[in-house]
């Protein structure tokens, strides 16, 4: 018999699963559930990039494309940056299309961090990024969002975690689960404590087009930003393409030379006929998005005002399709609320602690559902809330 | 505006007051606003939105295109008109291309739908011919997917 325990790393047997996880075998178990625990769009794709993608196909495009990506797309997704942040990048070397934002995450921390790095963790935030400074050897150093700030990095929080060991901020906006955003003053703020440093900053803008209050802004657009900055975006979220697997990411290219080369020996090439569709959509589906974009808007009004009405203390956020009410007033905790919450009335939602330690007390909302489905769940949650009174 | 149409297009029996939060106006705002679109003649009125298959099985709609010779006066309105009178009709359109008229009917049975044309509309002087055609089976009404197997594929949970 083999024995495992002798040859698995032990960095991998020692990493956590996701919070997430035990929250989703506890959901799977009971029948009829209406969740609001999803963390991608309930839109399709819009018909005119899966026609792209058909397309593709029917010419015949089924082979690697170059190792960084298409460079129709790569040209397309430059323009992208110079229309939504206004900076510009060059298609041949600071630009990387990825298998999801995903991997644009793991191939840039795996770029900066060594043994022993401190890397600036901004939490409640997306699952992934702790696991792969661990797997790096990084330190993992969290800093806490507080409700009372919106979720927002203030500088004096990132100052007082800054040591001579950290080399790597994750700037997580706009955020998941909280569905905070920074805006420029925000970050001007924070490029403030940088700017002097020798600290990269990854900068995660997955949610970008969901902004709801004027525009987004990027770290990247602040003066003296861009060379010290990775942006990651993908199409996941703002096109409603998660199967696709497609993201992509920009920096300065004696940083992007080095990620590339993580992505070529991993990856080779992201998937070529989600590239040929993502050409389409830069090109041709700004309506597309404003559209979703203006239905998650009026689902985010209403959920955030049923929530309040309901009692339970929820900030209005500005991005991502998240709300994070705080159910303190409950006096239960994160984990205990949703495990009630689902097994009296059937409706999933996560506990804020899946995000990190300073989710206790909230617990993450999806909306992107339906307004019905929203009505429906937000029905059994007021006569929740009035059972355990 | 739009974004109110849309709404109500979806669910019209969303009250004021939810229209209010969706849209981020006040409450007087939206009722103002509903106000203006009937006075305007855009909201005609607010119906429910039925699938007559589920009450009643053999329940039949068909949409008939007619020829039909224009009146020297009035063109196809009178006609039109004329046939919008009938309960069965349900809709009724005046239409560019190879036949003028097209007129959506429902009726208990083919029986019923094909009486219904062959002896009040084909009546009609003007009307130089019928072409009659039966629903099989609906997918999508008012921008409203009915019978189809939209089940959310997504998991119940993910980050
Ligand atoms: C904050 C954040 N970043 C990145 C991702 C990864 O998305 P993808 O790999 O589909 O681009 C997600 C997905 O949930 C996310 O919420």
């Amino acid at each position: 018999m083999i024995d495992y325990d002798k040859v698995l790393s032990k960095t991998a047997v020692e990493m956590k699963p996701s919070g997430i996880r035990k929250f989703f075998d506890i959901a799977q178990t009971i029948e009829g559930v209406i969740s609001l625990g999803v963390g991608e769009p309930d839109f399709k794709t819009p018909w005119k990039i899966r026609q792209a993608a058909i397309d593709s196909l029917e010419k015949g495009k089924t082979v690697y494309t170059a190792n960084a990506g298409l460079i129709e797309l790569r040209k397309e997704i430059s323009k992208y940056f110079e229309r939504t942040i206004n900076i510009k990048y060059a298609p041949e070397e600071e630009i990387v299309v990825t298998v999801g934002g995903s991997e644009a995450i793991d191939i840039s921390i795996r770029t900066i961090v060594e043994p022993g790095d401190e890397v600036l963790i901004v939490e409640p935030c997306f699952v992934c990024y702790s696991p792969i400074v661990s797997l790096s050897g990084g330190v993992p150093v969290v800093i806490e969002t507080k409700a009372e700030n919106e979720f927002r990095l203030m500088p004096e929080e990132l100052k007082a975690k800054i040591t001579d060991k950290t080399k790597l901020l994750i700037l997580p906006y706009p955020n998941n689960p909280t569905g905070a955003i920074m805006e420029r003053e925000n970050l001007e703020a924070i490029a403030e404590v940088l700017r002097d440093t020798n600290i990269m900053v990854i900068s995660d803008e997955i949610y970008s087009e969901l902004t709801y209050s004027g525009e987004h802004c990027s770290i990247a657009e602040i003066d003296g930003m861009k060379e010290r900055t990775i942006v990651i975006n993908g199409f996941s979220k703002s096109f409603a393409m998660t199967g696709w697997r497609l993201g992509f990411m920009a920096g300065p290219k004696d940083v992007i030379k080095h990620c590339l080369k993580l992505h070529q020996y991993a990856i080779m090439s992201s998937p070529t006929t989600s590239q040929y569709a993502a050409v389409v959509a830069l090109q041709s589906c700004e309506k597309d998005i404003e559209k979703m974009r203006n239905e998650y808007n009026m689902r985010r009004r209403y959920i955030v005002d049923a929530f309040n009405k309901l009692g339970l203390d929820c900030f209005a956020p500005q991005g991502a399709f998240y709300v994070f009410p705080c159910i303190k007033s409950t006096g239960m905790t994160s984990d205990d609320f949703c495990e009630k919450l689902i097994f009296s009335k059937k409706v999933a939602v996560v506990p804020g602690t899946a995000f990190g330690k300073s989710g206790e007390g909230f617990v993450r909302v999806s909306y992107a559902y339906s307004i019905n489905h929203l009505q429906e769940a937000v029905k059994r949650i007021a006569e929740f809330l009035e059972e355990i009174k | 505006m739009n974004s109110l149409i849309k709404l109500l297009k979806t669910n019209a029996r969303l009250t004021n007051a939810e229209l209010a939060v969706m849209l981020g106006k006040t409450e007087q705002e939206v009722a103002e606003d509903i106000k203006k679109l009937e006075c305007d003649g855009v909201i005609k009125g607010y119906s429910a939105i039925i699938d007559e298959s589920a009450i009643d099985t053999n329940s039949v709609y068909a949409f008939i295109e007619l020829k039909v010779t224009p009146q020297s006066q009035s063109g196809f309105d009178e006609i039109a008109n004329e046939i919008s009178q009938y309960e069965q009709v349900e809709s009724v359109k005046l239409m560019s291309g190879a036949y003028d008229i097209s007129v959506a009917v429902t009726g208990g049975n083919i029986r019923d739908v094909s009486q219904f044309v062959s002896q009040k509309l084909a009546a009609i002087d003007a009307v130089q011919s019928t072409a009659t055609h039966f629903v099989l089976k609906s997918y999508k009404d008012n921008g409203i997917i009915i019978n189809g197997d939209e089940t959310d594929e997504r998991g119940m949970i993910s980050p």
